[in-house]
């Protein structure tokens, strides 16, 4: 037991709550007299609004009251943007939590009812009566930037959000013109639809007699919802409660503070009752966030034996109708500093435009930019390789990074933490035995099969962040972690986090961390986390950060309650604490370990206080705010086998294997586990996953019936390795691994498909690879169509 | 989202229901559900009563009668799916079954359900269509039966009229060097057929003495592959012969008819059925026992 602990793969202590139905989510929770909102979305993606006719509704049956714009205008304020970017000449759009004049996506909210029962509230939605007035839509980034196209927010010119630029490094231009050869793509990363297993759900209880307001919400970061919220409800924060209960799943989509979730408060606030909102999975597909939609128009400069010069891009990134809560800083922050990759890059340069159209906001999605800069670097490194007839690994290793353990600059202007990049290649190409998976694909072709190999080779940026970065790139809050450790008479443990885990398994790595560090069980670990009101501040659970923040937080907050043992352990042992050793859970004078101090005797005594040595406080316990002094940067190199059927254009995933090194594993069965969601989630969108718009707005993938997620039997078993490189700066040499997957697995599967249509002569097809699209550009190569 | 307000009544017999369907104008019958409840959640209809028929006895099973197998309209896809007469006796349809949706869609959804609801992207109609199925369909007045070939009127649409009820469907046993099988190209996200080729042969002497063969997914209603059967009429079935006939299904598939949607396009559909129908052939040809 205890410090051995910490890096065995014991099981999840969530899971038999999740498992058993046990657990309690924020829809389970019901409050004596609540009642319930239902919200009217428009059904337009463009549109003024002429008149509401609400009078039907308000009669019928069971129904308490309905508001409109004209009812919350001046009591809920716009829902805030928080990722202010600097330098991008950034405007922010009014995202009034109702609309007043103008809907601007299918699904902005028009009407709130709230009934006695959810079944009324719906009923009487359909009792509305609302005046549109169609205005032409547009949904493409690019399009929308273009001269003649229509103007969501009349005082923003051109549709345009920001315009942010990273250069780095040597002359790019000149990278370029000296360059023996060029490499050029056009991608178009679509538009993805988060589906957590969970809907969104608020519940929002009001005591006018205390001016209190505690509010249930699917949130990722309740401490930030509670912030937002007193800003926007005018409920002072003191007064303001927030809770995560169970909260399944959110990959980013439970980053944003919603309008749906400020009026389920407006109501409550103004009706003096409980109210519950909980989403539709309709309503989950048209107003929770999506991700992604970038345009990209990329191209590499390179010598003629492959080393890389320059890399240029220009990029459209759609934003949907209004800039969500941490929506700017995705597609720049989080994607143009990641373009360097695993490579060293000489020059780098890249514009990025961000832009409103009438589509449902962008937030932070799995990955959250990262996938999105992995894919364009990964597939500039394959077309090179291509160009040069080199084998894309050799490609790879020509402009790897070298080895390095403690600090590496790179042109965008992030210090990588430590890598060993052709490491984790070499791993990989060992242990999918590639050489013999390369001599496979040359028999098959013989015969007429198409088998493609598709390497990824990733590097991303986690653990956000230190605080003053945060404020030097916009980010209206801190990026640190903070967490309690207090220890009970008994000698159990309770650990309160800032954070606020959602599946990612922290409640049990957490006191693995716990028992390495102090030697207890982790059984008797107890890891509270989700209520503003019994934890400590703290920033949230996104980005990778939980672990490598909120542990490094929790580690030290472990090292002082070791310190303050030593103290006491010494005292009662009547030995000074210089002459005092630490082993597993035991405090002991050098060299007589057989007479010691368990850290449950030291807490019995720290609680009771009648021996303390002088000048001592009472308690056993700790408090620690961890600021990073700098992100961390895990890292690693996937392989996708996949054979295309060319007659129907099929694409089978036969085979993956991944390397990651995510520095020391906690527990490593979660670490595959989180790695195995990740890949499936970074597959989702290379093969099926597509959020689709018609020209007026109209989303066409708005069911599970339409929109394609990943299914177990299409998948292969995944095969896991890693390679452990601790960070220099962790206290516990961890780094993040919640993303990893995503971010290498799209464009590894991509790869691979290219690769297995080259003899065919195809070179590019837009995402997701559906049978259809690779049919035909088959066609399309062969001079078929 | 939620269902809109509908009464709800139990029927015990064939009878009851079709009474109670002639004195609630706008009711349907549930059985299993599981196109239905989705229906009314969409609010994309609003039925004053749901005549639930599910717990009647007597129309659900399999069993078989006179050279033929007669499937209870109550009988659900796992059902269809695991059974032996049905396995060795008309391949096809329990193979079909066996690939709609998940688990739990073929432990309540019904083979009635699924063909009186004709969804073009359905399995079932097209294996129906292709191995010779029968309708039984009772009403107030008695019962009647129907072939498959007038039975799916077109998209969404039967020969079952509103007061009405299907009981039975029946099919003829499978005969001796006859083989058959489904062949699907399904979406995705919702498992229904983008493409569904049913084929069944009988090899006589070596060659093909009758071929069968329909499609679904791509078109309203199930349609027969005739220029696909005749290509292949006393041919020895080698994977030449099959390639080749299944290349003639275009000539079955009107251009004007074939349906598309935002995952596959009506042009790609025609243009790569021949694939399914292709191993639909294989498959139906590797059975002929
Ligand atoms: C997630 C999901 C995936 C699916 N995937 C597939 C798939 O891959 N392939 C496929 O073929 N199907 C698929 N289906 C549909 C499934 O097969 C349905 O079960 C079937 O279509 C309907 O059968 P039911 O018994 O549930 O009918 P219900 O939903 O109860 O009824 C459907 C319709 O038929 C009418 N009806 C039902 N029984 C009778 C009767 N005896 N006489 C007259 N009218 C009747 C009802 O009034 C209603 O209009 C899927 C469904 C779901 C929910």
């Amino acid at each position: 037991m205890s410090a051995s602990t910490f890096g065995s793969g014991i099981r999840r202590r969530e899971d038999p709550r999740l498992i058993t139905g046990s657990a309690s989510y924020t829809d389970d929770i019901t409050l004596p007299g609540t009642l319930h909102a239902a919200l009217l979305r428009s059904p337009y993606a463009h549109a003024r609004i002429n008149g509401i006719d609400t009078s039907q509704a308000a009669a019928a049956q069971g129904v308490v009251a309905v508001y409109t714009s004209a009812d919350t205008e001046g009591e809920i304020a716009p829902s805030p943007c928080a990722w202010l970017l600097p330098d991008s000449g950034l405007t922010i759009a009014d995202y009034h939590c109702v609309a007043k004049d103008t809907v601007r996506y299918v699904g902005d909210i028009v009407a709130v009812v709230v009934a006695e029962t959810r079944h009324e509230a719906y009923d009487a939605l359909d009792l509305i009566e609302v005046d549109y007035e169609p205005l032409d839509a547009v949904v493409e980034p690019k399009k929308a930037a273009a001269d003649g196209a229509p103007q969501l927010h009349g005082e923003i010119a051109g549709n345009q959000a920001f315009h942010w630029t990273v250069t780095g490094g040597g002359d790019i231009d000149e990278a370029f013109s000296e360059a023996d050869v060029v490499v050029k793509e056009t991608i178009i990363q679509q538009r993805l639809i988060p589906n957590a297993m969970e809907p969104r759900a608020t519940l929002a209880s009001y005591t006018a007699a205390t001016g209190e307001l505690t509010v249930w919400n699917t949130t990722q970061n309740p401490h930030i919802l509670r912030f937002l919220s007193s800003l926007v409800i005018g409920v002072p924060e003191d007064r303001l409660r927030v809770i995560a209960p169970e909260v399944g799943g959110g990959f980013g989509s439970k980053i944003a503070a919603y309008p749906a979730d400020f009026i389920t408060m407006f109501c409550s606030k103004k009706l003096g009752a409980p109210v519950k909102w909980v989403e539709s999975r309709s309503e989950n597909y048209q107003a929770t966030t999506h991700g992604r939609d970038h345009v990209q128009e990329i191209e590499l400069a390179a010598t003629a034996d492959g080393k890389i010069k320059g890399l240029r891009a220009t990029v459209w990134a759609g934003m949907g109708a209004y800039l969500s809560t941490a929506a700017p800083g995705i597609p720049t922050i989080l994607h143009g500093l990641m373009l360097s990759g695993v490579y060293d890059i000489p020059a780098i340069h890249e514009d990025v435009y961000g832009l409103y159209t009438n589509t449902t906001p962008v937030e932070a999605y799995r990955g959250a930019g990262r996938p999105e800069a992995t894919f364009m670097v990964e597939r500039l490194v394959d077309l090179l390789a291509a160009k040069l007839g080199l084998d894309p690994a050799e490609v790879r290793r020509r402009n790897f990074i070298p080895k390095f353990d403690n600090g590496h600059d790179v042109v965008t202007g992030l210090t990588y933490d430590s890598g060993n990049y052709d490491g984790a290649l070499s791993k990989l190409l060992a242990e999918s035995d590639y050489q013999q998976l390369r001599a496979e694909q040359a028999e098959a072709r013989k015969s007429g099969r198409y088998i493609g190999l598709g390497l990824s080779t990733y590097v991303e940026i986690c653990g956000l962040g230190p605080s003053q970065v945060a404020g030097a790139i916009g980010f209206q809050g801190g990026l640190w972690e903070s967490a309690i450790v207090r220890f009970h008479p008994s000698g159990k443990v309770h650990v309160m986090i800032g954070a606020s885990p959602h599946g990612q398994g922290e409640e049990t790595t957490f006191a693995q961390i716990i028992a390495g560090e102090l030697g207890v069980s982790p059984d008797d670990v107890k890891v509270i986390h989700g209520d503003t009101d019994n934890t400590p501040m703290g920033w949230g659970t996104y980005g990778s950060r939980t672990t490598a923040v909120g542990g490094a937080a929790l580690a030290l907050a472990a090292r002082k309650i070791r310190d303050k043992a030593k103290v006491i352990a010494a005292h009662l042992l009547e030995a000074a604490v210089e002459d005092m050793d630490y082993d597993d859970g035991k405090f002991f004078v050098k060299g007589s370990p057989d007479s010691s101090k368990t850290i449950q005797d030291i807490a019995l005594m720290a609680n009771v206080a009648w021996n303390m040595p002088e000048g001592v406080e009472a308690g056993l316990e700790a408090t620690t705010f961890y600021d990073p002094p700098n992100f961390v940067f895990p890292y690693g190199a996937h392989l996708a086998v996949v054979e295309v059927d060319a007659e129907s254009g099929n694409v089978e995933l036969k085979r993956y294997v991944a390397v990651d090194d995510c520095g020391p594993q906690i527990n490593p069965v979660i670490v595959e586990g989180q790695v195995h969601g990740g890949i499936v989630q970074g597959i989702g969108q290379a093969l099926w996953e597509e959020g689709v718009y018609d020209d007026d707005g109209q989303l066409l993938t708005g069911t599970m019936l339409d929109y394609a997620l990943p299914r177990a039997d299409r998948l292969p078993d995944i095969e896991v390795h890693s390679t452990v490189t601790p960070s220099p700066h962790h206290p516990l040499g961890v780094k993040g691994i919640g993303e990893a997957g995503t971010i290498a697995s799209t464009a590894a599967v991509y790869n691979a498909v290219i690769d297995a249509l080259a003899p065919l002569g195809v070179e590019a097809v837009n995402m997701p690879l559906t049978p259809e699209r690779v049919w035909r550009s088959i066609q399309a190569a062969q001079g078929r169509n | 989202m939620f269902a809109p307000q509908f009464d709800y009544y139990r029927a015990s017999s064939v009878a009851e229901a079709a009474a109670l369907l002639e004195q609630h104008p706008d009711s349907k019958v549930l059985a299993g559900g599981h196109s239905l409840i989705p229906v009314l959640k969409l609010r994309l209809a609003a039925p004053s009563a749901l005549i639930d028929i599910g717990r009647i006895d007597g129309i659900r099973g399999i069993s078989e009668e006179a050279g033929r197998i007669v499937i209870g309209a109550l009988t659900t896809h796992a059902e269809i799916a695991a059974s032996a007469t049905l396995q060795s006796g008309a391949t096809a349809l329990s193979e079909a079954a066996g690939m709609i949706g998940d688990p739990a869609v073929r432990n309540r959804g019904t083979i009635g359900g699924n063909v009186a609801h004709a969804d073009p992207a359905s399995d079932l109609p097209a294996v129906l269509r292709c191995l010779g199925a029968e309708f039984s369909i009772a009403g107030s007045s008695g019962t009647r039966t129907v072939d498959a070939a007038d039975f799916f009127e077109g998209l969404m649409t039967t020969a079952v009229e509103e007061h009405e009820i299907l009981t039975a469907i029946s099919l003829p046993s499978g005969s001796s060097g006859q083989g058959s099988a489904y062949a699907k190209f399904s979406h995705p996200a919702s498992r229904y057929a983008v493409i569904g080729a049913a084929a069944s042969v009988t090899v006589a002497d070596g060659v093909c003495s009758a071929a069968s063969v329909a499609l679904g997914g791509l078109v309203p209603a199930p349609v027969r592959a005739a220029a696909v059967e005749d290509a292949l009429a006393g041919k020895a079935l080698s994977a030449g012969a099959i390639a080749d006939a299944a290349r003639c299904v275009g000539d079955s598939l009107d251009d004007d008819e074939v349906l598309g949607d935002v995952y596959a396009s009506a042009e790609y559909r025609s243009a790569v059925a021949h694939v399914w129908v292709g191993r639909a052939l294989t498959a139906a040809a590797a059975r002929c026992g």
